[in-house]
């Protein structure tokens, strides 16, 4: 998410799903979409079928891979300078898109200053990749009609995840491949509402939508709303509070939907952490490595037993909707009311519309949505007012309404898991497959 | 001009269409019904059962509206005797090879050949002759496979290869051996097949089935909900089947903006969870070192309680909460909003913060 807002002003996709089939060159990064992302997999083979050019950056000899007009097989960790490398060969041939760069971009001198050091036999030595691949991905896709860039998890969940995503947003925006349909940069996000998580604003520097909590208008927006005053102090990122839990500074923790002793980085650290909290109440669908630390466990709703939206990677805000009751009896809607209330700050929605309503008033990229119009359509944000569309394209050129920002220049997954794996390792639900077919270690990858 | 629209008539009805669609999109769009069975807007066109053929005015035989590009001008007829005629005899001649045993059929309701044979007043009586007598393939926890229903529409075989490009299945044989098989008739299994069952939800017949499903109910005695698919981040749209409070079947909702009807193994096959005998059912508080069912009330009280004294002892910088990317936007807000109103800090994260 952060690599893609400094960059572009927005962190996300670019452009909407639909519009990979008209795609002239893909260039697929650290993405195994045909198990990971199946429908998007889906998308881009029909892409392939009529003709697309297939460059793909792994260091697995993915399906995609196989298939590639060029397979980058870099070497795990050296994604930045494979990405500055091709920079520098588009730079160099002069393949860049240099009206695009003048008009819409800023910073074109340092970054050429800073991919000079990436020459072909210094990014070769370090990535692996052969030069005559390098140099032909690189004209695949700054010389392709459209040509758009697909990146999963295996540019974000790196310790410079959010460099790479720049570096990726670089190599667009040198070419000039965004801002139109078919082009762009597409994230594929790991779970269902990565995007609206990040949208809806529990993130201690930020309110829902993106706006700052030292921003002074925003928060008075919100303190008007909410009918409280708000710190402008910036909070705790997760693995902040957990420190703090240790040195027995931070106590009390409500933990939704998460299972950090399973999937955080250091479980041991985490777990530790848990063990110090003077109070920890975890709410989930089933019992996980971090109930077990917990004083009090809820019992969560699934996806089936509460209405509500998700926003996926694309944008699109969708409708969930409630086709059975809620095991316990309650949604988390309700619980999460239920528990200000009892704290003194009385909160009541008789349905998740009345939420989205609320959330409509206060984040203007969500301010045209509502379920009455999701019952007709899907929107994919910014759709900022009753009457607008919704954005299929970002950063069209200036003139037209869609224009954001002016862009600055600065493990793999089974297709029958979903890690960590709650529902689908749940024995019962995997009867009859051997837990064997389920991991399929790629050798290739280690070797 | 690209745009040009051509003007044709369709049982005598004004219609405009693009140069590009073919006789059945148009009839589509201006709401005439044709009959088909190997059609499926998730595939090319392959005018194989032949059953959508209709009358063109000037042209000798009859053309099938699937793969026959509108004309300007054209003159359509769907319904003429000649045409029902022989929709009725290419039906008659797939039943003469069919179980027609509708009243166990799991495809029931669902059943693109038994609505035909109901529309056309076809029996499986008229063409006595050999028969198929293969055994039900049931060799895995998703899809079972039951030869003797198959109509050989091949869209089974042409979504797993053109759609997914898993290459599981083909058209095997020759003739009256012909069947969309495995290589070499091996069980279904991860080495060769995703098990996304994009071939049950192609299939017009009860030929393929979502195992799980069966046995659970009728289409008309199941509530289709439309709702949004809680694994990846693509956003799938299906309808979650349910009868008597129990999701029982995932089926595809065509109209969805995303995924146009297709599914992968985890949209279609994964909601066992929902059901699970190991869900948390009601709350639960430890007491002693011991973890107890609580009631609602006493474990929201107990929270407020000890969030409330915490933050009097410590102060706000001493509470917080971590959301979810798999919760709703909705509840992703009221999280943030109780953290920052009551808990009084912006002490809340997210794994999506990456």
């Amino acid at each position: 998410m952060a690599g893609l807002a400094t960059s572009l002003g927005a962190g996300a996709a670019t452009n909407s799903l639909a519009q990979m089939h008209d795609i002239d060159t893909i260039f697929l990064f650290g993405s195994n979409p045909t198990e990971a992302h199946p429908i998007v997999s889906i998308h881009l083979k029909k892409a392939l079928k009529k003709g697309a050019k297939l460059v793909v950056g792994d260091p697995r000899q993915t399906w995609m891979a196989r298939r590639a007009d060029v397979w980058l097989n870099l070497k795990p960790g050296t994604n930045i300078a494979l990405i500055n490398g091709i920079i520098n060969v588009i730079l160099k041939k002069g393949w860049e898109n240099k009206e695009f760069i003048n008009k819409r971009t800023e910073g074109i001198e340092e970054l050429k200053a800073k991919v000079k050091e990436y020459d072909l036999k210094t990014v070769e030595k370090i990535t692996g990749v052969s030069q005559d691949n390098i140099v032909e991905a690189a004209r695949l896709y700054s010389q392709a009609k459209n040509g758009m860039i697909v990146y999963g998890l295996g540019v974000t969940e790196h310790n410079s995840g959010t460099e790479n995503a720049m570096a990726i947003a670089n190599l667009a925006l040198v070419c000039g491949q965004i801002g139109r349909p078919s082009t762009g940069i597409m994230a594929l996000r790991g779970q269902n509402n990565v995007q609206g998580s990040s949208d809806l604003g529990p993130l201690p520097a930020t309110l829902p939508g993106y706006q700052s909590v030292k921003d002074d208008s925003a928060r008075a927006k919100f303190e008007k709303a909410w009918g409280v005053s708000l710190s402008s102090d910036i909070g705790l990122k997760s693995v902040e509070m957990l420190d703090e839990a240790i040195k027995k500074r931070f106590k009390g923790l409500f933990i939704l939907g998460e299972d950090p002793a399973q999937t955080d980085p250091n479980v041991h650290e985490v777990r530790h952490a848990l063990e110090s909290l003077e109070f920890l109440v975890v709410q989930d669908i089933f019992h996980t490595e971090t109930t077990k630390f917990a004083d009090v466990i809820l019992p969560g709703a699934s996806f089936a037993e509460k209405d509500g939206t998700f926003t996926n990677g694309e944008r699109r805000v969708q409708r969930v909707r409630k086709a059975v009751d809620p095991v316990a009896g309650k949604a988390e809607w309700e619980v999460i009311s239920e528990i200000a209330t009892r704290m003194g700050y009385p909160m009541h929605y008789d349905h998740p519309s009345e939420i989205m309503d609320e959330i409509a008033s206060l984040v203007p990229i969500y301010g045209g949505i509502s379920y009455g119009r999701l019952e007709k359509e899907s929107l994919q944000w910014p759709c900022p007012t009753k009457d607008h569309p919704g954005t299929t394209t970002l950063y069209r050129p200036p003139g037209n309404d869609n224009a954001l920002h002016r862009p600055v220049l600065k493990a793999g997954r089974a297709c029958e898991i979903y890690p960590p794996g709650p529902e689908t390792l749940r024995r019962n639900c995997r009867k009859g497959i051997s837990l064997h077919a389920y991991y399929r270690p790629d050798t290739r990858a280690l070797q | 001009m690209s745009d040009k629209k051509l003007k044709i008539t369709i049982n005598g009805k004004k219609a405009l269409c693009g140069k590009d669609e073919t006789i059945l999109d148009a009839a589509k769009k201006a709401g005439v019904r044709i009959p088909t069975l190997c059609y499926d807007e998730r595939l090319e066109p392959y005018g194989g059962c032949r059953l959508c053929i209709v009358k063109v005015k000037d042209v000798h035989k009859p053309q099938p509206a699937c793969t026959t590009r509108v004309k300007d001008g054209m003159e359509v007829f769907t319904e003429t005797e000649e045409v029902r005629r022989l929709r009725k005899n290419i039906l008659t001649l797939l039943l003469s090879n069919h179980p027609n045993d509708c009243m166990t059929c799991e495809a029931t309701g669902n059943c693109g050949l038994q609505s035909l044979a109901y529309e056309y007043k076809v029996d499986g009586k008229r063409f006595a002759g050999e028969t198929w007598d293969l055994p039900i393939r049931d060799d895995n926890p998703f899809i079972v496979f039951e030869p003797n229903k198959c109509i050989l529409c091949g869209r089974c075989v042409r979504i797993c290869n053109d759609v997914v490009m898993a290459g599981t299945i083909e058209l095997t044989g020759r003739g009256f051996d012909s069947l969309p098989d495995t290589a070499f008739g091996k069980p279904r299994s991860l080495e060769n097949c995703e098990f996304c069952g994009q071939c049950v939800s192609t299939c017009p017949t009860g030929a393929l089935l979502d195992k799980k499903g069966m046995g659970k109910g009728r289409p008309y005695e199941l509530t289709k909900v439309k709702t949004t698919c809680s694994y990846c981040g693509t956003g799938c749209n299906f309808f979650l089947n349910v009868r008597d409070g129990k999701v029982v079947k995932v089926t595809s909702d065509y109209d969805a903006p995303v995924n146009q009807g297709n599914l992968c193994i985890k949209g279609r096959y994964g909601y066992d969870f929902i059901h699970s005998s190991e869900r948390i059912t009601a709350p639960i508080i430890k007491k002693d070192g011991k973890y107890v069912e609580a009631t609602w009330d006493e474990a929201l009280d107990l929270i407020a309680k000890r969030f409330a004294e915490i933050l009097a002892k410590h102060g706000p910088s001493s509470l917080g909460a971590f959301s979810s990317a798999r919760c709703t936007n909705e509840e992703n807000y009221l999280l943030s909003k109780l953290v920052r109103t009551v808990f009084k800090s912006n002490n809340v994260d997210c794994c999506a913060r990456v």
